[in-house]
């Protein structure tokens, strides 16, 4: 009796299988319709100027005329002229310009992630208000670049402006400082002024990582009585840190392209240029869309590549957790 | 020990809203000061003068720009939200081959930097007949923002009941009827999250503006602030300048305020989940 009946079922569930997978298909259809759009747009805005910048690096293309170039190979890179080295990895410049991205990106961000936690842990204690803190926080976020740029340059301006001002009053400094023009103090007025910046980003983004944890931890951890300071290396820090190395990873990818900031700052000052400072310098200033793309093609390999390190290492991280 | 530790706690905060705050409230005071009086150090508002604010609109196109900096924003959110809840609803609620590829494809993108486009994209804008026009900046800028736009409202998207389109499939709906009327309603908070963000991103964005335009009239306002030039090439208009980082600023940090949980919950649903 009981097989008859699951006989009669058989063709009905061949049915329902058959109808599904004609939906399930119908649907695979519909997402691939839905997406085309998105792809092709990205592929012409961000997929064929990619291309086009990585083919110009081997050419001697000029900005007055885009149209006529030749193909010169890896000369931009590095070429040799009668025994003379040349190209983009002789270039001291270059090198400078590499040295002081990496000395901001890894100054900055590690201030910032030490602010940044610090601004976090004490807006999630709670405290009138609190609210309004979290609102004020933001508005060096939300400042525009450039316009934060000119309101320090402003603040720090060698004669008149009101951080050397401050100094002199407290008697902190003899003379007043000239701050973006001393090679001396140049990249550490532009890393002041990013930690300014970008300082309430991070703690946002840890603030919402704290919010997530369990709060019986932390009334165990006051019922033993244990020090608040212990509490947050032992307890808090493993907790957040897969949230904290995120923000780090996003905030240093960030870093390493910074244009606005250091541009409007110091102008295309040699002792603070960052990567992306030389790399439009070469193709706008001075019309070599070859070295310049040469030059934007190593940024675009350097980051690319943490990309994959970091994509990687996340795959793996969440591969592991998923137990 | 309990007091002390109170008033410490105090102090750091009064210190963090100093030290967020105290930029732009400076620039507000300078920007109402003129002449020399912009010269002599103040910390409290003692004057309100406004001819700063009456320069900046008459020394150069200053609403110009500002209406080119709403037109590239207002058409970047709306490409990018009509192009970006589409694509969403196929990432976040169809299962395909290639779907994890093709997401992270679209979040690296959304690291690219701008500069290792900037030729290509250069050629590309002048091909098209766009350099220094609107519309060119509007395209450059969907590189910057429709990305994060996929990723964030995918996110939002995933995070949806299973129930909820069910329902509509069995009574007949196609895929394109589901999106409108099922998911376009649920998906109005994330999409006001996301178009905030590259509203954002647009207004604020510099190196394309500033590379593919020549002429100030062409200029969104970040340009034209960073270009701000005095009647000499040695004196900086410091109280023009001022008023116009003011009057941008303005309108930016009231969305903030305004906005501010939903940005908050839009920045850390691209960034900690991704």
């Amino acid at each position: 009796m009981s097989s008859a009946v699951a006989e009669a079922a058989a063709p009905a569930q061949a049915n329902v299988k058959a109808g599904r997978s004609s939906l399930t298909r119908s649907r695979i259809r519909a997402a691939w319709i839905f997406i085309a759009p998105t792809l092709i747009v990205l592929a012409l805005i961000a997929g064929w100027p990619l291309a086009r910048t990585i083919w110009f690096s081997f050419t001697d293309a000029n900005l007055n005329n885009l149209a006529d170039y030749e193909f010169i190979g890896f000369e931009n890179y590095l070429a040799n002229y009668d025994g003379e080295w040349l190209g983009l990895l002789t270039d001291p410049d270059w090198w400078q310009s590499v040295w002081n991205t990496v000395w901001f990106t890894a100054i900055s961000v590690s201030i910032e992630t030490v602010l940044g936690t610090i601004v976090a842990l004490i807006l999630n204690a709670s405290f009138p208000g609190r609210g309004l803190m979290r609102a004020i926080i933001l508005i060096p976020w939300a400042i525009p670049t450039v316009v934060s740029a000119k309101m320090w340059n402003w603040m720090l301006h060698d004669q008149f402006g009101v951080i050397n001002d401050m100094l002199l009053r407290l008697g902190l400094v003899a003379a007043p400082i000239t701050w973006t023009a001393n090679p001396d103090t140049a990249l550490w007025t532009v890393i002041m002024v990013d930690v300014w910046k970008t300082t309430p980003f991070m703690a946002l983004l840890i603030l919402a990582a704290l919010q997530m944890l369990p709060g019986d931890i932390y009334e165990a951890a006051k019922v033993d009585g244990v020090h608040p300071v212990k509490v947050f290396f032992r307890v808090t820090l493993p907790l957040i840190k897969p949230a904290l190395i995120v923000a780090v990873i996003f905030r240093a990818l960030d870093a390493l392209r910074v244009f606005d900031l250091i541009y409007v700052l110091t102008a295309n000052s040699r002792d603070t240029m960052s990567m992306s400072v030389y790399a439009r310098q070469q193709l706008v200033d001075f019309q070599e869309v070859g070295l310049g793309s040469a030059a934007s093609t190593l940024i675009f390999l350097i980051i690319a590549l943490l990309i994959v390190i970091t994509l990687a290492a996340g795959r793996v991280r969440l591969g592991g957790g998923s137990r | 020990m309990k007091a002390l530790t109170r008033i410490g706690f105090w102090l750091l905060v009064v210190a963090i809203g100093l030290f967020s705050i105290f930029p732009f409230y400076y620039a507000v005071i300078s920007s109402f000061r003129s002449g020399t009086d912009l010269f002599r150090v103040a910390y409290w508002p003692e004057s309100l003068d406004v001819s700063n604010y009456i320069a900046v609109f008459e020394r150069q196109p200053f609403g110009t720009n500002i209406f080119n900096s709403i037109v590239v924003a207002g058409s970047v959110v709306a490409l990018s939200l009509a192009l970006g809840i589409t694509a969403a609803y196929a990432f976040g609620r169809i299962r395909f081959r290639g779907r994890s590829l093709l997401l992270m494809t679209i979040l690296a993108v959304s690291m690219f930097p701008q500069v290792a486009v900037l030729s290509g994209m250069f050629e590309l804008i002048r091909s098209f007949g766009l350099y220094n026009t609107l519309p060119g900046l509007i395209l450059a800028n969907l590189m910057l923002t429709l990305p994060f736009t996929v990723w964030v409202l995918t996110t939002f998207m995933r995070e949806l009941p299973k129930e909820i389109e069910e329902a509509a499939f069995v009574d007949g709906a196609t895929p394109w009827i589901v999106v409108r009327r099922v998911f376009l309603p649920l998906m109005m908070p994330a999409a006001v999250t996301t178009g905030l963000l590259a509203f954002i991103v647009s207004w604020n964005e510099f190196l394309f503006a500033l590379t593919f335009t020549l002429t100030n009239e062409q200029r969104t306002v970040p340009p034209a602030i960073a270009l701000m030039s005095g009647s000499t090439a040695y004196e900086l208009p410091w109280g023009t300048i001022m008023a116009a980082s003011v009057i941008v600023t303005l309108p930016i940090v009231a969305l903030v305020l305004a906005f501010q949980r939903k940005i908050v919950a839009g920045l850390t649903a691209g960034a900690v989940k991704g």
